[in-house]
């Protein structure tokens, strides 16, 4: 009843109704070391701090024009992996970040994004995907369209929305264009 | 009442019911996090677990992960009981690991919340110890923490994690002294440190952190760990101790939290235990804390100082004052720890004790039943024989009102109290006559029961009446086991009396009235009656019994009653079936009919039952006395000790059919028939830190003797082929040798194994003795470190082993009880020898009596290895020859003049007149 009534509600003003209480879930995947722990604090203190390998999992309310959202970034190494389906439910969108100069792991985090994104995980169907091409700052780094093209998502991916996109976690390039994205797609989809 | 609790039980299942529980938990998936919801579910889970409901991992799992999820939320009292939560769930749940970077997040210096110590306690949870290091900066910093929570929550942490990672703990030492230290809340700094050092805000003074700590719990916490890391090395704690100690009179100490100098008693306590040397100095400083303002600290003190070992009266005096005033407090706490203490102390030194005989008399009345049951008790051990009739009247008004628990304290001490003070047995022996009509589980019957067995046996005067009480307790006794015990105590006790026949009418009623067991065992009490007591009529009456139970339904009543028919007919069975004083050795006995059952060909023969030890029916009694009846009346009957060199017989016998299993696996032996004996334990032919280690069985057969070496190669990086041992006699020893078996590869990991050496006897009847020199002979060949496997090449090797002994002691005679006056009588006609010997080497006839025994490995009997005299003594001893030598008695008539030693007369009786010789060459040899 309670469920229904708040659907309904939100189908009617989804845009209105996204106010400052209600948090939208987002998570942020991909492997070890992709950056994705620098990319939660620059998005949510807007600071480069040192990171160690996430052992689990952190979870922070990044704040974005007047949007809050709650970033949940899941650490990448191949024992914790296993570990990201206990997430997927209710998840607004997925940010799967991209070591883009790491050429040799890049078929890993295609087959990582593949499985996540199949048919049989029921929780995160028709959920946006944003991918960071990240770390596009170092040499060798593959291009955002070059990374797109590895993964193979134009004409497999139908289901959801979906944008590459290139990103500097420690300049913070591309951040905010991949967030707007986000922003968009969200308030379509809801 | 019950149905109140009933009621409660009910709500409880249906609300804190773990599939609800576990179905509810849907509740931390939703979203937005309703942080009332999930804090109450999850009260309702740290419920189930305080309360010890068992979780399944595949239980636990997902609602961990449930759990995880309620991070993203702020709520800081939610979060603090997601901590509790999880600190439960770590123990069952799989992969907790998951956690790491947000608990470790919560515990930043930076974080203002009031959970930081909770999430460092939870840290401690879930890391194992390839991650302790990445903390350690983390740790340090917190462990000297200005916040005490924060501190404690640290060094509590440091110490579970201690076990995982003791060395990286070791390192925190410096922290932990400081953290001991007392402080005022100073405003310290602490380093703002590391990972995720994002703080941005600007440093303000966090509202939890203004409530200073008072208890200096973390002193507690501090010295704990401490403690712990330094508990290896015995010096370093010592210095703790008197460096915190605070001097004589305890007023230095910096410590100011009460449990941590409890904590620090008890260290005390413990390097007083083990170091006689630091005795003088620890003592002193329990005696300081005697004096400390804290209850709890001056009877932690005055507890250690009761429970020292071998502690003095004039030690104690201090102690038992400072807990005399606890007996006058207002807290049942305090009575009850100080009456306990005193209650255990009463045990050693009642005259100690009896300085609070005034104040534990008022205890008696105290509305606690457990303060008054132990002042009651305590004194009953310290009481004079004038107070104990007011005391028992006392204790007969509350015994009702008690646990049967209690119940068993009290008759214990009342039966200590009986040999104590004789002259009250008639007081005693009602009371417990009263207590036994009383309700009562059967722990406390059993209590109340061996009370009066001991009476029985201690104090003759109570015989009669005592009978008399449980004659009556049987009528009406609803446990088999202590029927049969008093069944079979009034056959013993009861032909003695003078007026046996009362008993019999009580005996028979059990056959008419009881299950099978009893009837079984009063079957065999009234035979006693039949074969003991002389009166004709009675031995007639015994037999018309008898006859009846022959129509009995059960076949143990029927065969027990046709035996015993039989056996009061016929006057030499009496001896051996009712009067016989010595029982076989239960082990012995197990193991020879094992052997016996094991060999297929030893059953065209019958048992041969006469090469089984003997054993008194006192000594055999010793062994299945009840050990704690032996400490409740050791106060009383000091006089009571007796050798119980029953202990190695035991081993022995179960060594021995370990050996025949050894011997039955080499096919060579099988024709030797069985083993007759086999030494009682192997002797030591290597020091124990050699290369290789060997020690010597000896086994005798009807005509061979063979020796079994255990040899183990201790060097992992070798192994040896082709061992033997090669044995060689010194003189001439009637032993020829027959062959050996060799060890083909003896390695390290497969060690110890076994080599033989058989000889065959040249002459049965005879009994060899010898020395041999033994040599271990083998190729050693070095292992290859990198592939393990042995190199090509092998040199030989031999390596001198120490001189093995074929000798009287332990290789043909076994200690066995026999009636030493009736028996030596009987032996005469026999084959014999006297000799005398001067053994000028011998300080006391003590010392030749243990000698002797241990020489010719022969019973001691009818206590003759206790001297009563240091000048003249006489040692009767007792044997039994291996293989079918029969029996063998010795007496030794000793004397003792100082400065030519002792002098003996050995005189030998046996059944064969090799026997004889091979006892005398056992002394003169």
């Amino acid at each position: 009843m309670g469920l229904s009534i708040s659907s309904l509600f939100n189908s009617i003003a989804s845009l209105a109704n996204w106010s400052k209480d209600k948090e939208t879930r987002i998570l942020m995947l991909g492997l070890d070391s992709a950056g994705k722990t620098t990319i939660l604090y620059k998005l949510q203190i807007g600071e480069v701090v040192a990171t160690i390998p996430t052992i689990g999992f952190n979870v922070e309310t990044v704040q974005y024009k007047n949007i809050k959202f709650q970033v949940w970034d899941l650490g990448g190494q191949t024992s914790i992996r296993p570990y990201w389906r206990c997430y997927f439910p209710n998840t607004a969108a997925i940010i799967y970040v991209i070591d883009a100069s790491d050429h040799d792991r890049l078929q890993t985090s295609r087959s990582e994004l593949l499985t996540m994104l199949s048919d049989d995980e029921e929780e995160l169907r028709g959920v946006p995907l944003l991918v960071f091409a990240n770390k596009q700052d170092v040499d060798g780094a593959l291009k955002p369209g070059e990374i797109s093209d590895a993964l193979g998502l134009a004409g497999g991916e139908t289901g959801r929305e979906w944008s590459v996109r290139g990103s500097c976690a420690i300049k913070g390039d591309g951040l905010e264009e991949g967030l707007d994205w986000l922003v968009n797609v969200i308030q379509q989809h809801k | 009442m019950a149905s109140k609790k009933d009621d409660d039980a009910s709500f409880n299942n249906f609300y804190n019911n773990k599939t609800t529980i576990l179905q509810e938990a849907r509740v931390f998936h939703e979203s937005p996090i309703s942080p009332r919801k999930c804090r109450a579910l999850l009260t309702r889970v740290a419920y189930l677990f305080y309360s010890g409901e068992a979780f399944q991992a595949q239980e636990a799992t997902p609602l961990f992960f449930g759990i995880t999820k309620l991070f993203s939320h702020k709520d800081a009292a939610l979060r603090q009981m997601v901590y509790l939560a999880i600190k439960e769930l770590s123990t069952v749940a799989e992969d907790v690991i998951m956690l790491t970077a947000s608990i470790q997040r919560d515990m930043q210096p930076n974080s203002e919340v009031i959970y930081r110590p909770n999430a460092i306690r939870a840290l401690c949870r879930i890391i194992d110890a390839s991650m302790v290091q990445s903390t350690e900066r983390f740790f340090k910093a917190a462990i000297v923490d200005k916040n005490t929570s924060i501190s404690s929550a640290a060094l509590v942490s440091s110490y579970h994690l201690f076990p995982v990672s003791k060395d990286v703990i070791k390192r925190w030492v410096n922290e932990a002294q400081e953290a001991l230290s007392p402080r005022a809340p100073s405003f310290f700094n602490a380093p703002s440190t590391s990972y995720l050092g994002f703080g941005s805000s600007a440093p303000s003074t966090p509202s939890y952190q203004t409530v200073p700590s008072s208890s200096y719990i973390s002193q507690y916490h501090a010295l704990g760990l401490l403690y712990s890391i330094r508990q290896q090395d015995r010096m370093a704690v010592i210095k703790m101790i008197q460096q915190l100690g605070g001097g004589k009179t305890g007023g230095g100490t910096t410590l100011k939290n009460p449990m941590a100098l409890c904590m620090l008693i008890r260290y005390a306590a413990k390097v007083m235990d083990e170091d006689p040397n630091m005795h003088k100095q620890m003592f002193d400083l329990l005696e300081g804390w005697l004096r400390h303002k804290s209850d709890m600290v001056t009877f932690e003190a005055a507890r250690a100082i009761a429970e020292m070992r071998n502690v003095q009266p004039q030690h104690l005096t201090r102690a038992v004052a400072a807990l005399q005033n606890f007996l006058s407090s207002m807290k049942p706490t305090l009575k009850f720890a100080a009456i306990r203490t005193l209650s255990s102390l009463a045990l050693i030194h009642p005259t100690v004790v009896a300085a609070c005989n005034t104040e534990m008399e008022n205890l008696i009345t105290d509305a606690n039943r457990s303060i008054a049951t132990y002042a009651i008790t305590t004194l009953l051990k310290t009481g004079n024989e004038a107070s104990v009739d007011r005391l028992m009247k006392q204790i007969s008004g509350f015994m009702s009102e008690i646990s049967d628990e209690f119940k068993v304290i009290v008759v214990d001490a009342v039966r200590s109290l009986c040999l104590k003070f004789p002259a009250k047995q008639d007081l005693m022996l009602t009371f417990l006559a009263g207590v036994l009509r009383d309700e009562g589980g059967y722990d406390f019957k059993r209590a109340v029961v061996e009370a009066i067995f001991d009476m029985i046996k201690y104090i003759s005067a109570c015989k009669e009446s005592a009978l008399g009480h449980l004659c009556e307790f049987i009528e009406d006794c609803e446990f088999t086991k202590l029927s049969v015990r008093i069944l079979h105590l009034l056959g013993i006790e009861g032909p003695k009396m003078s007026q046996p026949t009362k008993y019999i009418r009580f005996i028979y009623n059990r056959v008419v009235l009881e299950n099978a067991i009893v009837r079984a065992a009063a079957v065999s009490s009234m035979a006693k009656f039949g074969v003991n007591v002389l009166d004709a009529t009675v031995k007639k009456s015994i037999g018309v019994l008898l006859s009846r139970c022959l129509d009995d339904v059960d076949d143990e009543v029927r065969d027990r009653a046709a035996m015993y028919l039989r056996v009061l007919r016929e006057e030499e069975l009496q001896e051996t079936y009712v009067k016989e004083d010595s029982v076989f050795s239960l082990a012995a006995l197990e193991a020879k009919l094992v052997s016996y059952v094991n060999d297929a060909a030893a059953t065209s023969e019958p048992f041969d039952a006469s090469s089984i030890p003997k054993i008194s029916r006192a000594q055999a009694a010793q062994d299945v006395a009840r050990p704690s009846s032996l400490d409740t009346i050791a106060v009383a009957v000091t006089a009571k000790a007796a050798p119980v060199n029953l202990a190695p017989q035991l081993s022995a016998a179960e060594a021995q059919s370990q050996y025949a299993q050894q011997l039955a696996a080499v096919p060579e032996f099988a024709a030797y028939g069985p083993v007759m004996n086999s030494s009682v334990k192997p002797t030591q032919l290597t020091e124990s830190e050699t290369e290789y280690v060997v020690s010597c069985v000896k086994h005798v057969f009807k005509a061979h003797v063979v020796f079994q070496f255990n040899i183990s190669n201790t060097l992992p990086d070798m192994v040896l082929e082709n061992v033997d041992v090669i044995m060689q006699p010194t003189d001439e020893t009637g032993l020829t040798p027959l062959g050996s078996t060799s060890i083909p590869l003896l390695t390290a990991a497969a060690s110890p194994q076994i080599a033989y050496v058989s000889f065959q006897r040249d002459d049965p009847v005879e009994y060899p003795l010898g020395t041999f020199q033994c040599t271990l002979k083998f190729v050693s060949k070095e292992v290859d470190p990198s592939s393990g496997e042995p190199e090509e090449e092998g040199y030989p090797d031999e390596y001198q082993l120490e001189e093995v002994e074929l000798g009287a002691s332990g290789d043909y005679i076994l200690p066995s009880y026999v009636n030493f006056n009736s028996e030596w009588e009987k032996m005469k006609a026999g084959p014999s020898q006297t000799e005398t010997f001067a053994l000028s080497e011998m300080e006391s006839i003590k010392a030749a009596c243990d000698s002797l025994i241990e020489i010719l490995n022969m019973e001691a009997l009818g206590g003759s290895d206790q001297p009563t005299s240091t000048t003249v003594h006489t040692l009767q001893l007792g044997g039994l020859v291996a293989g079918g030598g029969g029996k063998v008695l010795a007496r030794v008539r000793m004397t003792f003049a100082a400065g030519q030693g002792v002098t003996l007369e050995l005189s030998v009786r046996a059944e064969q007149e090799a026997v004889c010789r091979l006892v005398m060459s056992a002394i003169g040899g």
